[in-house]
């Protein structure tokens, strides 16, 4: 007869609580008498540049790693110091934030939402990263401002476009530089009604995820305020290559004007199959079918070459703007690497000297007292002019580039020219917008 | 009806590159009995081989202009191409304009040499191991093949332009009698047509009307057989395995203009074409090509917005639907037949 205490049921319960136990990741669980997440000890701090390394937009992310280095480089005293000298807060000194020299590592998101977020944990939990940013799409950039939410990390969102990621995805955690899919609309629509007139009938064509939808709803909205009817909105899967089949009935649709909801190799195939399919010399309804591409960059632009000439779009900014904060940037970034910045380059610099103001002013990395820092904060001498960091929804309200493909380029950077810089108020909306409504950010958290 | 001849010339183009990347699998599977998921990254190489070729005619000096300025505010460096430095600008430009033709020419020993190499250097060694196996070290090389061209060509597209005499597109519907402007088709496409029907129809004529092909043809029918004869089919089977990377490869060089080429493009194109012998009949070469038209036209037609409304998402699994369907009708495909692949 055997005299065990244990019983089945007892081992299997006791085992259940221990393992899940285990299994709590450990930046959900207080293990340190830290007063906040990866709270810096030493004499270094560290960074977490979370890009795409590999993927579709590696190219961008590459970009954005260049920045961040060089970003780096600056808060640290090193080079000339780039857009430091013309930032409006004098806050940093170039000895690192809060007298602490800045390190950094970097993760690869591969653009997909699960790797980016595990390396993104990974940056958190092993390399004890105290801000996350990077990103080169929006499902990457709204998953990983939601883990950092609840590890207790800030996250400075990089390139991210969608409307979600400071609307109903916002995070107390989370900040956009960046500028989005309704802002592109507002920027556009003026344009667009003094170059095409408010009767035009407007085809769609939508990369079927987060960014598209939005996009699509927010220059939907904006070119029907002109007058403009939309005769279709088709959605096309993120992985389409040969874009043909979705052109051909743009043809026959009473359209006359295309707008391409597509971004990085989307947009380079669909607008040479546009071209290629002579949608640019057609003359519909008695006008000359025209083509728009809401969210441009350089990048994109060079892949597709000769086709993007006289097309328009906006853009966050852009590297031949003539302000001093444009120029050192260009100058320091093209001195050290050859070529200039793209805008994806731009904001993820800003994004990490953002950041490093903040805590400097605050006096602390705790994520709370940064994010009070950056709420409500405005600056200039960051390339963009009078900036606000919206405290309602953490995002940057600034000018916004209306830009066409360059007829006679000087170079192979040479590929667009600004059109027209649209004023921040005139791209400003409430926060509970209907576009933007259905989240809210919360509380603020600093981990630990 | 403009809206359907439109979709059915759609389809013709897709379809001749379904078709040359099936046929080229065919071959590979129908006289190796390798299951080869390489051929689409043998596709993107080819294009490859059209961006190089490209690189290497406007391969250039730098001539210092003191009248313009760079973005930093230096002496603008205006890139002078060699090619136009020795043989005129007229000459030279022709030639810059024509790189994406030309460079068939380098592709197809260069394609030739990576399947050679290919072959013996690693499939070979497979060639008794299970089906699965030799799917895992093709896709491996595949994936090993895709990130060399990232890591040398970078994540973009490259813009690689058809000569200008070809950029324009076509008036099919003035020709049918339909109102002009409304059955447009850019001409690089039907040249992409044509171009496929033209290899299709060599590799076709390479295997009926020549000794060499007349074994290969007994060899994919019999191997053990022909060897009892005496005939080495394992040369002849190797120079096969350089043919059909050849012809993956031209598939490739004549698709750049269509769509800048991308390090992800062969990915695109494999599984589909993988789909295509399928349908077509295991080992079948005609089932290849007829498989890859067809089924390139019904994901064009899928498209359509008219079918879209009432089947949304159909373009999606269209040729999965269709395979799914010939397989359950015809387990051996379009045109297989029996005894191939069968044990």
């Amino acid at each position: 007869m055997s005299n065990n205490t244990f019983t089945r049921r007892g081992v299997l319960r006791t085992g259940a609580i221990a393992g899940a136990g285990v299994a709590l990741p450990t930046i959900f669980t207080a293990s340190s008498a830290a007063a906040y997440t990866n709270e810096p000890m030493g004499s270094s701090v560290t960074l977490g540049f979370n890009v795409p390394q590999t993927g579709p937009y590696a190219d961008e992310g590459a970009d954005e790693l260049r920045a961040y280095e060089l970003a780096v480089e600056h808060l640290n005293g090193g080079g000339d110091g780039g857009m430091l000298n013309t930032f409006s807060s004098d806050a940093l000194q170039g000895n690192g934030i809060l007298g602490k020299k800045v390190e950094y590592v970097t993760g690869d998101t591969q653009t997909k939402s699960d790797a980016a977020r595990a390396s993104a944990r990974s940056m958190i939990e092993k390399d004890g990263a105290i801000m996350v940013t990077g990103g080169s799409s929006s499902g990457v950039a709204i998953a990983v401002q939601g883990l950092c939410q609840e590890a207790g990390v800030i996250f400075m969102a990089g390139l991210t476009h969608s409307n979600d990621t400071t609307g109903k995805d916002k995070k107390a955690n989370g900040f956009r530089h960046f500028f989005n899919a309704y802002m592109s609309g507002a920027a556009l629509a003026p344009v667009l009604k003094q170059l095409y007139g408010s009767d035009r009938n407007a085809y769609h064509l939508t990369a079927d995820y987060t960014w598209g939808w939005t996009q699509e709803e927010s220059i939907v909205a904006a070119t029907e305020a002109l007058g403009w009817n939309t005769v279709n909105t088709v959605k096309t899967p993120l992985s389409a290559t040969d874009f043909s089949s979705y052109i051909a009935p743009v043809m026959n649709s009473g359209a006359d004007v295309l707008v391409l909801n597509h971004y990085g190799g989307n947009m380079v195939n669909s607008l040479t199959n546009a071209v290629q399919f002579g949608l640019r010399e057609k003359v519909v309804n008695g006008k000359n079918f025209e083509i728009v591409v809401p969210l441009y960059s350089r990048l994109m632009a060079r892949g597709a070459g000769e086709n993007v000439k006289g097309i328009h779009g906006s853009t966050n900014w852009h590297w031949s703007l003539q302000d001093d904060a444009s120029k050192a940037f260009v100058k320091s970034f093209g001195t050290k690497y050859g070529f200039p910045p793209s805008q994806a380059a731009h904001t993820v610099y800003c994004q990490t000297l953002l950041y490093a103001d903040a805590a400097q002013r605050a006096g602390t990395f705790n994520p709370c007292g940064i994010a009070e820092a950056l709420e409500g904060f405005e600056f200039d001498g960051l390339g963009n002019g009078k900036t606000l960091y919206r405290a309602a929804d953490h995002q940057c309200f600034k000018d916004v580039l209306v830009v066409r493909g360059k007829e006679n380029p000087q170079s192979e950077f040479d590929l667009l020219e600004v059109v027209e810089v649209t004023p921040a108020e005139q791209v400003t909306y409430e926060p509970d917008h209907p576009m933007f409504a259905g989240g809210a950010l919360g509380e603020c958290n600093p981990g630990s | 009806m403009d809206a359907i001849i439109l979709q059915i010339l759609n389809g013709l183009d897709k379809g001749s590159a379904y078709a040359l990347i099936a046929l080229g699998l065919t071959l590979i599977f129908g006289t190796l009995g390798v299951v080869n998921f390489a051929h689409g990254a043998l596709f993107m190489i080819g294009a490859f081989c059209a961006v190089t070729f490209s690189k290497i005619l406007h391969s250039s000096y730098t001539v210092i202009d003191e009248t313009k300025t760079d973005f930093l505010g230096n002496p603008l460096k205006v890139d002078m191409t060699y090619v136009e430095k020795w043989f005129g600008n007229a000459a030279g430009g022709t030639i810059l304009d024509w790189a994406v033709p030309l460079s068939i020419l380098f592709a197809i020993p260069v394609m030739i040499i990576i399947g050679f190499v290919m072959e013996r250097g690693l499939i070979k060694h497979f060639y008794t191991r299970p089906h699965a196996d030799q799917i895992l070290v093709t896709f491996g090389l595949a994936i090993v093949l895709q990130e060399l061209i990232k890591y040398f060509y970078g994540a973009n597209p490259i813009p690689t332009g058809a000569p200008e005499m070809f950029r324009g597109s076509f008036d099919f519907g003035a020709l049918l009698g339909f109102d002009a402007n409304t059955i447009i088709y850019p001409y690089w496409r039907l040249v992409y047509f044509v171009f496929s029907a033209v290899i299709i129809g060599a590799v076709f004529s390479f295997l009926r009307f020549t000794t060499f092909g007349m074994v290969v043809r007994a060899g994919m029918a019999d191997r053990e057989t022909v060897g009892l004869l005496g005939i080495n089919i394992n040369k002849r089977f190797t120079l096969m395995f350089g043919m059909a990377a050849a012809v993956a490869g031209l598939a490739g060089v004549m698709y750049a203009p269509i769509n800048s080429p991308n390090y992800h493009m062969g990915m695109d194109f494999l599984v589909l074409s993988f789909v295509v012998v399928v349908v077509g009949g295991m080992g079948s070469l005609p089932g290849a090509v007829l498989a890859g038209f067809l089924l390139g036209i019904l994901e064009s037609f899928a498209s359509m917005n008219e079918i879209k409304s009432i089947l949304p998402g159909i373009d999606q699994i269209i040729i999965y639907l269709v395979a799914i369907i010939i397989l359950l009708t015809r387990p051996r495909g379009l045109m297989g037949r029996k005894g191939v692949m069968e044990e």
